[in-house]
């Protein structure tokens, strides 16, 4: 039992350092201006492209279910006319970043671990370096660089897609005063509870989803198989660490 | 040109190359034999770089790989191409991207000379005009003459061959064979080929180097090896297999 606790432990500690040498590779990379800002481009729009729709749907649908429970409740309370600022709450502070964090886990974290992973096994990666092409420069950096930017800009389209959905919902299902949903919106809410969702939740998953992703390509071996693996934990790790640091920040953040 | 010193490789606690050493001298063409999963591929990768030696070290051209810098490193690599197993082929990016990367990445070559040297490189290996096809595309022995291209694209000093032709038809095999030694003579290169293909093994070397059990049995010439009487070498050239050797083939 201590043993297998043991070796687990070993095991998060050795993977976090693989990573942040890793991370620190790239920062190198990225501050030596090694990267080559067409290939960061190309993934910026690939990343932004392939995610905007799922993300705002997610957001959509997240953002009208909670108004619907919200409406429901505070109805009985006699506090309808605050549903504006509930909805913006939840969606600016929380919802709207983790769930974008979340869709770009598991959409660009898996296909980034599984594109790098399949270059690993099969001798790309490799191939890249017998040419003095470094994959930090060339692979790992760009894709750091595109997450870290682009999942501000996804989280910013979440979180009106996301408090229009609960605006949707809470005016014309639930009768709510429009007026009242954006006067409560606006009188609770500042605008620092919209930024740090922004701009420190959604730099810093986009960081956590791209390291883990390429450190996971990169650590790939034994073929097919072991792409499956790697994309599969790359995935899961993300995600908790998302969960994770979210609480973290948000504790930081909105004490 | 390239030295092995007591050179030892250990991975995964297991020994893959035992104390050797080897001289490779400028414009050899050495061939490194050995069943399969011997530790060939490894010496290659010792050389390039790609792995670390565990004792002992390898000298390019006066350079010990191990202390070079990043820095160093890549510039000792622009020295060398290298023709892998699986070919490599980046499959995201066509032929003629592939073979030009070396060159995008490490020269400040405009597009227009990177297109004229590709294509020259691609005609060399007759593949003239096959540019815009993608890597899935092609045949085995395509991609194999693809990779060729690639190695060749930055006229490097040194063509490292891993397992060039495992896995083709013996016509296929004779081309890529043919083209190693064309390009052998027309480059001016010295050339490593590690290999287990006895047809590879006779036409593309001036001397043979067998690896068994991580250490390393010099062969001689492709003729003297036919003779060789050391029984590690004359039962790998001819197939032969006693009780004693099945279990490490």
């Amino acid at each position: 039992m201590f043993k297998l606790l043991g070796s687990l432990v070993i095991s998060f500690i050795d993977e976090l350092g693989n990573i942040t040498i890793l991370g620190l590779r790239a920062m190198r990379s990225i501050v030596r201006g090694k990267v080559q800002m067409r290939n960061v481009i190309d993934q910026m729009a690939w990343l932004g492209v392939n995610s905007l729709a799922v993300s705002v749907t997610t957001a959509a649908f997240v953002g009208m279910v909670f108004a619907t429970q919200i409406v429901t409740k505070f109805s009985k309370l006699g506090a309808i006319s605050m549903v504006g600022g509930i909805v913006g709450l939840a969606v600016w502070r929380e919802l709207a970043p983790i769930l974008t964090a979340v869709v770009l886990a598991g959409r660009i974290g898996a296909a980034i671990a599984a594109e790098l992973g399949s270059m690993k096994v099969t001798d790309q990666i490799d191939a890249m370096e017998s040419m003095a092409v470094s994959p930090v420069d060339y692979l790992v950096a760009p894709r750091v660089l595109s997450c870290v930017f682009m999942l501000p800009v996804l989280i910013i389209f979440a979180d009106l897609i996301g408090f229009l959905g609960g605006y949707f919902v809470s005016v014309f299902i639930f009768s709510v005063n429009p007026v009242s949903y954006f006067t409560s919106a606006s009188t609770m809410l500042t605008v620092t509870d919209i930024w740090p969702g922004i701009f420190i939740k959604g730099p810093i998953f986009g960081l956590i989803i791209s390291m883990i992703a390429t450190y996971k390509g990169l650590s790939a071996k034994g073929g097919a198989r072991g792409v499956g693996e790697v994309t599969t934990s790359a995935v899961v790790l993300a995600l908790v660490s998302i969960f994770v640091s979210n609480y973290f920040l948000s504790q930081i953040i909105f004490r | 040109m390239i030295d092995f010193e007591r050179v030892t490789k250990i991975f995964d606690s297991r020994l893959i190359i035992d104390n050797v050493d080897l001289t490779i001298n400028k414009g050899e063409k050495v061939s490194i034999i050995g069943p399969s999963g011997c530790g060939k591929s490894t010496m290659l990768r010792l050389i390039i770089g790609l792995q670390p030696v565990t004792f002992g070290r390898v000298m390019i051209e006066g350079d010990d790989v191990a202390k070079l810098s990043s820095t160093g490193l890549a510039k000792l690599r622009l020295k060398f191409g290298m023709v892998f197993q699986s070919s490599a082929l980046f499959d995201s990016l066509d032929v003629g991207k592939n073979v030009g990367f070396g060159l995008k990445q490490n020269t400040d070559y405009d597009d227009n000379k990177i297109n004229k040297i590709v294509a020259e490189k691609l005609e060399m290996v007759g593949l003239a005009g096959i540019e815009r096809t993608m890597p899935s595309e092609l045949s085995g022995g395509m991609q194999k003459r693809v990779a060729l291209a690639r190695a060749i694209a930055t006229s490097p000093k040194i063509l490292l061959y891993d397992e060039p032709t495992t896995g083709l038809d013996p016509i296929t095999s004779t081309v890529i064979e043919n083209l190693i030694n064309k390009l052998n003579a027309e480059l001016d290169v010295t050339s490593i080929v590690v290999t287990h293909q006895l047809s590879t093994i006779y036409n593309t070397s001036d001397r043979i180097i067998m690896m068994h059990s991580g250490k390393l049995f010099e062969a001689g010439t492709p003729d003297e090896a036919k003779r060789n009487q050391n029984p590690i070498i004359n039962h790998f050239l001819n197939g032969i297999v006693t009780p004693s050797e099945r279990k490490e083939y």
